[in-house]
């Protein structure tokens, strides 16, 4: 059940203006806001997904409107590839107008039409099931999609979810962003056995998405979303990697691992094999992210 | 008709009258119809919507909150209202919590019945009362069901508000008629929600219990009232959080009586709420009546020692007024 694809990063060809427009502002994005935090401008935390912004990218090709996507704590990426909303986002995080959710849910709370994430590690998962029991039966076709971080999988409710996702045929999408580490314990410390066997207990196909062409992975993932929409869960798991710090200044991971994790980032070989377009479409993310920034300070509070 | 075949039959109508609602819980389906047989028959009409669940009170209680946030609405039965406990973070932190926290308010139609309290012998882990542990919740109403309130009426209501909504349920209650009192006492509905228990005299007291406890409230107010000639009008409120109970005009003493065991009670809400607003016609403090503060013991004799009892809301009733 199983399934594990390697490609290198632009194995299959360049990725559309925008699909990189949009990996590039994710980034941009998340730089910019551990900037403001270091300059004691923002309130409070925030988890930047810096070396995984291709996860949601990759994804929201394969997602229609009707689908719900559940995120969680670290749900900027999410958020931005669904909505392509940073000027909310932003106020949302700084409580400024315009915010999202009124700056009451702040960084990891935010809901808007189908979008939801909250930020309590697995609490997600259930509720995501009574939404797929919801689409099955008014809106055939539609799936709920889930994010979640490889340390989510020590919480209970994980498995009961799962549980009933496979006894109930839920269109459900459990997609995993495994970057190895959960704030600061690797998850070899934290995991026995793996997500696949996981998965495989509950009857549950899982694929495994190693590498970040957007191309490749979408390729691969296209037919088991496509059963999901037919009633078949899914697990996927992104082998990813976190280049940033779990929120702020907590990175305690050894230098050679900071290397070897650095070394693995989507960006690199896009850059490499067209500096020129990378370049140009990424001094336009930081234009349109700096625009955002400027107008969003000078707000007044949500 | 009995309290529990008068909460079946609202369940019944609840789901004919509303095509989106779902019960979920544990054993729940025909022929069983749940450990207490109050879904009896609905899995039968209702097969699409009435749905058995794995042993997952978590889960169960996030498929409700789901459905409820896309738009349904949805009742869960926790076998034991003890086991909400593995529910707890679902009800707290999301259902109750997502009625807010995103800003614009979010209508969540979701009720999760618990049937509570002791007297059965079940033991330490199946009779607790656990109300006190879920008063205060933004966005989370307490209901208890009552003998004098239909439950097809607290139903509706618990759904009109569009938020998480829990229903403790006194197990020893399922079995007692609904809307018989005490001779010679008298029952109406006193403010919308809050039924009473009189005698046209003018009260010594104002008792307020919830609805598990009321018999027990009622057999001393027969014996206060024979014995040492107390007069006691009883106050039952269908809504137990966020507190909503209106004193009778001249009203000077006041009892607030629970099953739920000492420490961190509702009636010390509901007292804080009295006292708040009525302090200065009060001849003294409200006074809690409760269990003693313990496990609930299995053995009868032990058991029995600890809750609450008509003995106990007699005593501390007579104490308190004669000295
Ligand atoms: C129930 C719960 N326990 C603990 C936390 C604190 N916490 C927030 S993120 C996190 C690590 C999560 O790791 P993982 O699931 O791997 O996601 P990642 O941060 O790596 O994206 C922890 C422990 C929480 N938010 N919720
Ligand atoms: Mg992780």
């Amino acid at each position: 059940m199983t399934a594990t694809v390697t490609e290198a990063a632009v194995a299959e060809g360049a990725p559309s203006d925008e699909d990189l427009s949009l990996l590039l502002t994710i980034r941009a994005f998340e730089e910019r806001l551990l900037d403001l935090f270091g300059q004691g401008m923002l309130n409070g935390t925030t988890h930047t997904c810096l070396g995984q912004e291709y996860v949601p990218v990759a994804l929201e090709a394969l997602l229609r409107p009707e689908d719900h996507v559940f995120s969680n704590h670290r749900g900027h990426g999410h958020y931005l590839a669904r909505h392509r909303d940073p000027e909310g986002l932003l106020a949302e995080i700084m409580g400024r107008r315009g915010a999202v959710c009124g700056g009451v849910g702040g960084s990891q709370h935010i809901r808007t039409e189908r979008y939801l994430s909250t930020g309590v590690q697995g609490e997600s998962l259930p509720v995501a099931c009574g939404v797929a029991l919801r689409l099955r039966r008014v809106s055939p076709g539609a799936l709920a999609c889930v994010y979640v971080g490889d340390g989510t999988w020590g919480e209970g409710g994980v498995y009961e979810a799962l549980n009933l996702a496979a006894l109930w045929r839920l269109p459900l999408l459990v997609v995993v962003e495994n970057n190895g580490i959960a704030q600061s314990t690797p998850t070899q410390r934290a995991m026995a056995g793996t997500i696949a066997g996981r998965a495989a207990a509950f009857g549950i196909a899982h694929e495994r998405v190693v590498g970040s062409d957007l191309a490749a992975i979408r390729r691969q993932l296209a037919p088991g979303v496509e059963a999901v929409r037919g009633g078949a869960p899914l697990v996927v798991e992104f082998v990813t990697h976190r280049l940033g710090p779990h929120s702020k200044g907590d990175d305690t991971r050894p230098a050679g691992e900071l290397a070897r994790v650095r070394a693995a980032d989507w960006r690199a070989p896009y850059a490499a094999a067209e500096p020129e377009r990378v370049a140009r479409l990424e001094a336009a993310a930081r234009a349109r992210i700096e625009a955002v920034v400027a107008d969003v300070v000078a707000r007044e509070p949500s | 008709m009995r309290v529990a075949e008068n909460l079946n039959a609202a369940l019944h109508r609840a789901l004919a009258e509303d095509p989106d609602l779902h019960l979920l819980g544990e054993d729940v389906l025909d022929p069983y119809g749940g450990a207490f047989k109050i879904t009896r028959g609905l899995s039968d009409r209702f097969p699409e919507r009435v749905l058995s669940t794995p042993i997952s009170e978590n889960a169960i209680t996030g498929v409700a909150a789901g459905l409820a946030l896309a738009g349904d609405s949805a009742i869960v039965e926790i076998m034991f209202g003890d086991f909400a406990a593995l529910a707890f973070d679902q009800l707290v932190n999301f259902a109750a919590k997502s009625v807010s926290m995103y800003g614009s308010r979010v209508p969540m139609r979701l009720v999760v019945r618990c049937p509570v309290g002791g007297g059965r012998g079940y033991g330490p882990t199946h009779s607790q009362s656990l109300q006190k542990h879920f008063v205060g919740v933004p966005g989370l109403a307490l209901y208890e069901v009552s003998p004098f309130h239909d439950n097809a009426d607290v139903l509706a209501e618990m759904f009109a508000r569009e938020e998480p909504c829990v229903l403790f349920e006194d197990k020893v209650l399922y079995t007692r008629p609904m809307y018989e009192v005490a001779e010679p006492f008298r029952l109406d509905v006193h403010t919308p929600g809050v039924a009473r228990v009189f005698l046209d005299e003018r009260p010594d007291c104002v008792v307020v219990a919830g609805g598990g406890v009321s018999h027990r409230v009622m057999a001393a107010m027969r014996s206060l009232l024979l014995e040492e000639e107390i007069v006691c009008t009883l106050l039952v409120p269908s809504r137990l959080y966020p507190v909503g109970i209106e004193l009778p005009p001249g009203t000077r003493r006041v009892f607030v009586v629970e099953e739920g065991t000492a420490g961190g009670t509702w009636g010390a809400e509901v007292a804080h709420e009295i006292h708040r607003r009525h302090f200065a016609d009060l001849d003294g403090p409200v006074t809690l009546i409760h269990s003693a503060d313990s496990v609930i013991p299995t053995a009868p004799h032990l058991e029995a020692a600890v809750l609450v009892g008509a003995d106990d809301v007699h005593r501390v009733i007579r104490e308190t007024l004669r000295g």
